[in-house]
């Protein structure tokens, strides 16, 4: 079996237990002084990829993991907990603040990353928690014409480039195999991530961190969808308690929902 | 087929130098919409005609697209539904377990075919693992889980965890979307009358292999689609409490089941029956959330139902804030009450 060489796409986001505001110009959320961390799906991939590794579960054995993100320069924050997660070395494409890269774009810059690292897993998460589009994994395996296994609950490897994979899908679990290269985005149930330690993030700090921009790779970050608003969701006024059960079901026979 | 596909691109490009004003009543003419539906075993999966609602929502001529092992009578069904024009299938066991490798080949192949100007799968499993496959080999950003339709280039989703909502235009020659069944309800077929045909085979080779599959079995209503729901979130403690006092509590209201983050994670409830952001979004005539404290992530997947009702022993929990109607109480007590007095 071929050993793995892993790529993990990382996303820095709003922090997701803080409720996002829209602006006052109705353009956008506001992220200006707002806590942002990595994706927490994305947090499970950097975990299983680095268990996969530990754990000797390929055959071939592991490599070399790579986390990547694309983002504006604090992303370089999150590619750093990645590292000191376990990932070996990092790859930040750089685009400035504020401005944002649809999905496609990110495939296709993916698409040169795992050209260029010759990578043959790449390990994403299911969906970014700011957009979610849940699109970016399904596209690079589209773009690279890799097979690609969704909402991953269970990773494994079988001889010869076997990789096994449980999938959550609408009422239970699926699963499925395919040969590598391929693509894998990851779900809730797949691991618990590890918190890194302080002495890792020491150490991380001295890990390569290679740095280049969307030009770099021969591509432009063009934008098919164009905002035309954002707005809040119209707010659910609460309509207040009950004493008891019998007031519970009045109440309900009232709305009309019993 | 490459050199064809140049010369139809070329003739579109010439098309293209025509006044603007003049193109775009031509593209409104020629709106034809492709709705991917999905089928089991012949069986129409009913969930997946959402994708017809917001296709009629568009206007213009709308297809259906079936394909798998046996879909004849899937087909024949979907053909019911009013205001169809034609559906197209494509009998080959090798679709039959949407395996995005082949699927979104074929589907390729036939939006190329039937000149789609926009193609619609439900946001489900299926439609999230295929579609975007299918929009990166036709170069088109696509538009997720899409809850309304402006016009036939702007589309409404929500963002955030449905804490903002976003309206976009799409610049693409083809849109692809992905709807919430929750905002499309899926139309019954009745008296409707579309032809069928049989659509070109791609006969891609698929480069990945179903191995098995374990789906919960359940009597109770499908909790996408049921009109009420009763969900236990960690306040239940355990899966046998979970059990005993929340399945009683669905049957006598005939509900489906539903459960938090947090009671899943615990092991008080399958996977398949999470509600939110990461789980299945609902919009039922009643939700009763029982045990759940209301974070953001939950409230993703059902602050569009009609009526949300709460019980929970912490008068502050946040899901009073949204709840119309709340009992603070401890649920061992009150829901076993409420399920006696329901059945009576």
């Amino acid at each position: 079996m071929s050993a793995l060489r892993i790529l993990v796409p990382v996303k820095r986001v709003i922090d997701y237990a803080v409720k996002p505001r829209v602006n006052k110009a109705q353009t956008a959320v506001e992220t200006a002084g707002v806590k942002h961390s990595m994706n927490p799906f994305d947090e499970l991939s950097i975990e299983e990829a680095v268990r996969i590794r530990e754990k000797k579960r390929a055959p071939g054995g592991v490599d070399d993991i790579v986390a990547f993100s694309a983002g504006p320069p604090k992303a370089q924050d999150i590619l750093r907990t990645a590292m000191a997660m376990g990932a070996d070395r990092g790859i930040h494409v750089e685009i400035k603040d504020g401005e944002e890269l649809e999905p496609l774009t990110v495939a296709k810059i993916l698409q040169k990353t795992v050209e260029k690292e010759k990578s043959n897993l790449v390990v994403l998460g299911k969906q970014s928690i700011d957009d979610d589009a849940g699109q970016t994994g399904q596209m690079l395996a589209g773009l690279l014409g890799w097979p690609q296994a969704t909402q991953a609950s269970k990773v494994e490897f079988g001889e010869g480039d076997t990789v096994i994979v449980t999938k959550e899908v609408d009422g239970g679990v699926e699963t499925v195999k395919a040969k590598l290269p391929m693509i894998i985005t990851t779900d809730l149930r797949l691991n618990e991530p590890r918190y890194a330690s302080l002495p890792n993030i020491m150490k991380a700090k001295k890990k390569k961190l290679e740095k280049m921009t969307v030009g770099d790779l021969g591509l432009t970050s063009e934008k098919r969808l164009k905002v035309l608003k954002v707005t809040e969701p119209e707010a659910r006024q609460g309509g207040g308690k009950v004493e008891d059960v019998d007031g519970l079901i009045g109440k309900l026979k009232e709305l009309g929902a019993l | 087929m490459f050199s064809t596909t140049k010369r139809v691109l070329a003739q579109r490009g010439s098309e293209a130098i025509g006044r603007v004003a003049a193109q775009a009543q031509a593209q409104r003419r020629s709106l034809s919409v492709l709705a991917v539906l999905e089928q089991r075993e012949g069986k129409l999966s009913a969930g997946s005609l959402s994708a017809f609602t917001a296709a009629k929502k568009l206007g213009g001529n709308v297809h259906g697209f079936l394909a798998g092992a046996s879909v004849k009578s899937a087909a024949e069904e979907a053909a019911k539904v009013d205001g169809i024009e034609k559906i197209i299938t494509i009998d080959n066991a090798a679709y039959e377990k949407g395996l995005p490798e082949n699927f979104a080949t074929l589907l390729v192949e036939n939006i190329k075919k039937g000149g789609y100007t926009h193609v619609i799968a439900s946001h489900s499993a299926f439609g999230k693992n295929v579609l975007p496959r299918v929009a990166a080999l036709l170069d088109v950003q696509q538009l997720s889980d899409v809850t309304g339709i402006e016009n036939e280039t702007t589309f409404v989703r929500p963002i955030y965890a449905g804490n903002a909502i976003a309206t976009v235009e799409s610049t693409d020659p083809v849109k692809i979307l992905t709807v919430r069944g929750t905002a499309f309800a899926a139309e019954a077929p009745t008296s409707g009358s579309a032809a069928i045909e049989a659509g070109a085979d791609a006969n891609a080779a698929a480069t990945s292999e179903w191995v098995s599959e374990d789906l919960a079995k359940s009597d109770r209503p499908d909790l996408a689609t049921a009109g009420k729901v009763v969900s236990g979130g960690r306040g239940l403690k355990s899966k046998e409490d979970f059990d005993k006092v929340m399945l009683p509590l669905a049957d006598a209201l005939g509900a489906a089941v539903g459960a938090s983050r947090a009671a899943v994670d615990s092991g008080y409830a399958d996977n398949s029956l999470q509600v939110g952001q990461t789980g299945k979004v609902v919009a039922p005539q009643l939700y009763m959330a029982v045990g759940i404290s209301g974070a953001i992530q939950h409230l993703a997947g059902m602050k569009d139902s009609k009526v949300i009702a709460a019980i929970n022993k912490d008068a502050d929990a946040p899901i009073f804030q949204v709840a119309d109607v709340g009992l603070v109480g401890d649920l061992f007590e009150k829901v076993p009450e409420l399920t006696e007095k329901v059945k009576n």
